[in-house]
């Protein structure tokens, strides 16, 4: 019980840092703070795929998408939506719909997660790098259909104004969920038949594991966890746009998952506030700049360069990422386990895994 | 138990297997053995539906299970190890037999997430009944090891009983002593005949080692090139003309 | 539609779905022989295109020797490209390598806007491919004359290769199974590079001829190609030359027939070629000319 205690003390740490942070942040700081939470989501679902189901999908951004519109399509009032469809406008059932945001919210995971069933379907049964250019044409597919629905999604216009709901509290509430719920499911008996997948799939089936039905679930309930993901990113900045949900913002998970380790929930929480930071903070690479005695012209790009060499640099030198599979526990800080962990950060590449 | 019915298999232009006809009673220890690339494998990927046969059906306690998904094969009570042993890599001993023991928990992933009470009983009876398997083969003092760590034999004793976890009535073991010396043999024949007895199964077993299979089967078949060339007793088999050449080659 | 209209977009099709073959070639090629999709082959491509320009605006060469120089480059880039990227990771998971090439891919393009401005610049005009010819109602510029003879130059000239010498046997051998041909005493890493330069010289070549077609040049121009050059190499079977010709030939005629008989589609061009790649994938998922495997257990 003495677990249940630090766990308690724990949360309860985490809650006021994040009260504090809440009253004393400035806008431009908290919004750092909020899109990690954003991202920890985001980089969650997409590890579940990669890292636990060993599925490998490149199509997150458009189930973000999906999500975003849903949410932010279900929460503007009939006038928001009046003004930004000027081109066109909007259908008639869709204009005076407005439900409360929690509702939004389910509808936009639930809206993504059906989408991937139905696809899901056919799209799981392909291998590896096909599945990867497959979800990748499945995100670009989405984006197409979006740009072109001009009467429901306003098109290339995209929607201005969706009301701003992603507080300190929400983001940071859906995240927590999406980390407990990770670690749940993880541990649980059916966690197991998932990493029995990634590990094999033939011995898997040989031991009465439906894989096509675990891989079906794992990609909707990723996808769910995307399409909320993509809501609430819509419902923090106000504004979305197809082009926002390229395979650009894919990247940015991928570099998360890959960074913080492939296969551990740890990892993907601390890679998404890395990550999310490092974004803001080299910032500065792309634009000029006038601090102190620095001057610097900024070189537009060089901020996506670094984040290139980052993840190519982990790939191949640290392939098992910043916690490799290892997942945070209070014996950490005991010595036995501190130290294994010390030896799995500082070691190199874990295990090759066999097979080009 | 367990029927086919001239069953083939053919790869493009090559049969790996022409018209298997195997019959096999409840608690036989069934070997099925010949020179490599007989097809003795595929026999084994087509019974528990790696592969669906081109020709012939499979018959599995009096029902047609021909070209079902080995999932649903291995529900039904058909179990088996891998000859190129194949361990869930990032999983401790136990967490391999749990996956196995999975499918007879009868839960679901709602239960399962939630933790509810009445999954964590089942979890608890499916770990005790792992760790009692593990007992059974000595491995009890790994479980928390990690599975491709565990020496050869090892590994060949926790397929077996990532198998048995399945809670089969037909067992189908490929090669179980590849890689062992006379002893751990020995100790593996004996270990056959106990699981046996023990989980009242039916035991259809692939293996090079001559003293085991004569010891332990009670009946064997005998594939070369896919064509079975005798069946019958240990007795019958090693005084067959056909299966002396296929091993030794004819002049 | 009349006839001199269809006969236009026929033409039409036929000079982009050539180029989108000579793309397609070095993705199968790569493909055939590391089992990966080297994701960064669009931005060879346009790296390809890139080097052309500056050697004939910056450094004042006649464009062919600027072409020949620009090719040079461009397979010098691929070969150190695989060195860099690919060679560390070969006996690593699939997904790693994945992850790197997605890495390279973005490391290109955004390397591309730091040097070469994101801004588009204009390639010169080349008369020799810029000029309007005719056939009657029929015109088209005359560098979609040149682009089918190119690319089936080089398709010829590849099945040549890979057929009937000594360094194509390697190449086939390398591609059936590494390990084996490393003890056959096959230079493997000899024969990855050779792959990967040629590859990517197709690839400038590919993005040389897309700006002579259209002249505007950017950093980002070689995403979508490159997308769709690696699916019509997976139409046609990947790891098949002859089948990336094919699949290049038939994506092209299909998205310029689409276009032109049915324009209220035009907003979803860039859709066609992903729905046609997940259809494809599911009905024959080894391509039209691929051979289908078994999983070994």
């Amino acid at each position: 019980m003495k677990k249940m205690y630090k766990n308690l003390i724990g949360i309860a740490f985490l809650g006021g840092a994040l009260a504090l942070a809440n009253t004393f942040l400035g806008p431009f700081e908290l919004r750092i703070l909020n899109l990690s939470a954003i991202y920890i989501i985001l980089a969650l679902s997409l590890n579940l795929l990669n890292g636990f189901t060993g599925l490998f999908s490149l199509g997150h951004a458009g189930f973000m998408a999906i999500g975003a519109y849903v949410s932010a399509l279900l929460t503007m009032t009939p006038y928001q939506k009046e003004m930004n469809f000027f081109l066109a406008p909007i259908v008639p059932w869709m204009k005076d719909i407005q439900i409360p945001f929690v509702f939004a919210l389910i509808a936009a995971g639930a809206f993504a997660a059906l989408v991937a069933f139905l696809i899901g379907a056919p799209v799981l049964r392909l291998r590896d790098d096909y599945l990867a250019i497959a979800t990748l044409g499945l995100a670009e597919i989405i984006r197409v259909l979006i740009t072109n629905a001009q009467t429901l999604t306003n098109g290339a216009q995209g929607l201005k104004g969706i009301p701003k709901y992603s507080t300190t509290w929400v983001v940071w509430g859906a995240a927590a969920l999406a980390a407990l719920f990770m670690v749940m499911l993880l541990r649980s008996s059916y966690g197991r038949t998932i990493k029995a997948v990634r590990d094999d799939e033939i011995a898997a089936e040989a031991m009465g594991v439906n894989v096509f039905k675990v891989k079906l679930t794992t990609f909707v309930m990723s996808s769910f966890m995307a399409g909320v993901g993509g809501a609430l990113l819509g419902h923090m900045i106000t504004t979305i746009d197809p082009k926002m949900f390229t395979f650009l913002l894919t990247f940015n998970i991928i570099l998360i998952v890959v960074l913080g380790g492939n296969g551990s929930i740890t990892g993907s929480v601390l890679g998404a506030i890395i990550v999310t930071m490092l974004m803001e903070i080299l910032r500065f690479l792309d634009m000029p700049m006038d601090f102190l005695f620095i001057k610097t012209s900024g070189l537009p790009g060089l901020r996506m360069v670094v984040f290139s060499i980052m993840l190519m640099f982990v790939v191949i030198y640290r392939q098992k990422g910043l916690m490799g599979s290892v997942e945070f526990s209070w014996d950490m800080f005991s010595g036995k386990s501190f130290r294994a962990l010390g030896t799995s950060i500082f070691s190199r590449k874990n295990g090759k895994k066999g097979g080009r | 138990m367990l029927r086919t019915d001239g069953v083939s298999m053919r790869f493009g232009g090559l049969t790996a297997v022409a018209d298997l006809n195997i019959e096999i009673d409840k608690n036989e220890i069934i070997g099925l053995i010949g020179p490599n690339g007989a097809g003795k494998t595929t026999a084994f990927n087509m019974i528990t539906g790696v592969y669906a046969p081109s020709e012939g059906r499979i018959y599995f306690k009096g029902k047609d299970i021909t070209g079902e998904k080995s999932h649903k094969i291995t529900e039904r009570g058909i179990a088996r190890t891998f000859q190129n042993i194949r361990l869930f890599k990032e999983m401790n001993v136990l967490e391999n037999v749990l996956v196995a023991g999975y499918l007879r928990m009868g839960t679901n992933v709602f239960q399962a997430t939630l933790h509810l009470p009445g999954y964590l009983r089942k979890e608890k009876k499916s770990r005790e009944f792992a760790m009692s398997l593990l007992e059974s083969v000595n491995l009890a003092d790994q479980a928390e090891e990690s599975a491709i760590a565990l020496p050869y034999g090892k590994q060949r004793r926790l397929e077996i009983v990532r198998a048995l976890a399945t809670k089969p009535s037909l067992l189908l073991l490929d090669e179980p002593a590849a890689g062992m010396n006379p002893q751990e043999s020995i100790e593996l024949m004996d270990f056959i005949v106990k699981i046996r007895d023990e989980y009242d199964l039916t035991i259809l077993l692939i293996e090079h080692h001559m003293q085991v299979v004569m010891g332990v089967c009670e009946r064997m078949y005998v594939l070369d090139y896919g064509v079975t060339i005798a069946r019958g007793t240990p007795e019958v088999i090693q005084k067959d003309q056909k299966v002396i050449e296929a091993y030794l080659g004819v002049e | 539609m009349d006839l001199p209209t269809f006969f236009q977009q026929l033409v039409n099709a036929l000079s982009l779905g050539s180029l989108y073959a000579l793309i397609a070639i070095g993705y199968t090629m790569v493909y055939g022989i590391l089992r990966l999709i080297n994701f960064a082959h669009g931005d060879v491509f346009m790296l390809g295109a890139y080097f052309a320009f500056y050697a004939i605006t910056a450094l004042l060469m006649p464009w062919w020797i600027g072409f020949i120089v620009a090719l040079s480059l461009t397979a010098l880039f691929g070969i150190a490209l695989e060195r860099v990227a690919y060679r560390p990771l070969r006996d690593s998971p699939r997904l790693s390598v994945m992850i790197s090439a997605i890495g390279a891919s973005f490391l290109i393009e955004n390397l591309g806007i730091v040097i070469f401005g994101g801004r588009p610049k204009s390639f010169p005009s080349i008369p020799l491919f810029d000029t309007v010819v005719r056939f009657g109602p029929v015109s088209m510029l005359s560098v979609s004359l040149f682009i089918p003879v190119i690319t089936i130059g080089s398709l010829i000239a590849l099945t040549l290769i890979v057929n009937h010498t000594k360094t194509g046997l390697a190449m086939r051998a390398v591609s059936t199974d590494v390990d084996a041909a490393r003890l056959m005493a096959v230079d493997v890493n000899k024969i990855v590079a050779f792959t990967f330069g040629v590859g990517s010289l197709l690839a400038g070549l590919g993005g040389i001829m897309w700006t002579m077609k259209y002249p505007q040049l950017n950093p980002l121009m070689g995403i979508m190609p490159g997308l769709k050059c690696f699916i019509a190499a997976v139409i046609g079977g990947i790891g098949n030359i002859g089948g990336a010709v094919l699949g290049g030939f038939l994506l092209g005629i299909i998205e310029i027939l689409i276009v032109a008989f049915l324009p209220a589609l035009t907003g979803y061009r860039d859709a066609f070629a992903f729905v046609l790649l997940i259809v494809v994938l599911l009905v024959k998922p080894t391509g039209l000319l691929g051979k289908s495997q078994t999983v070994k257990v």
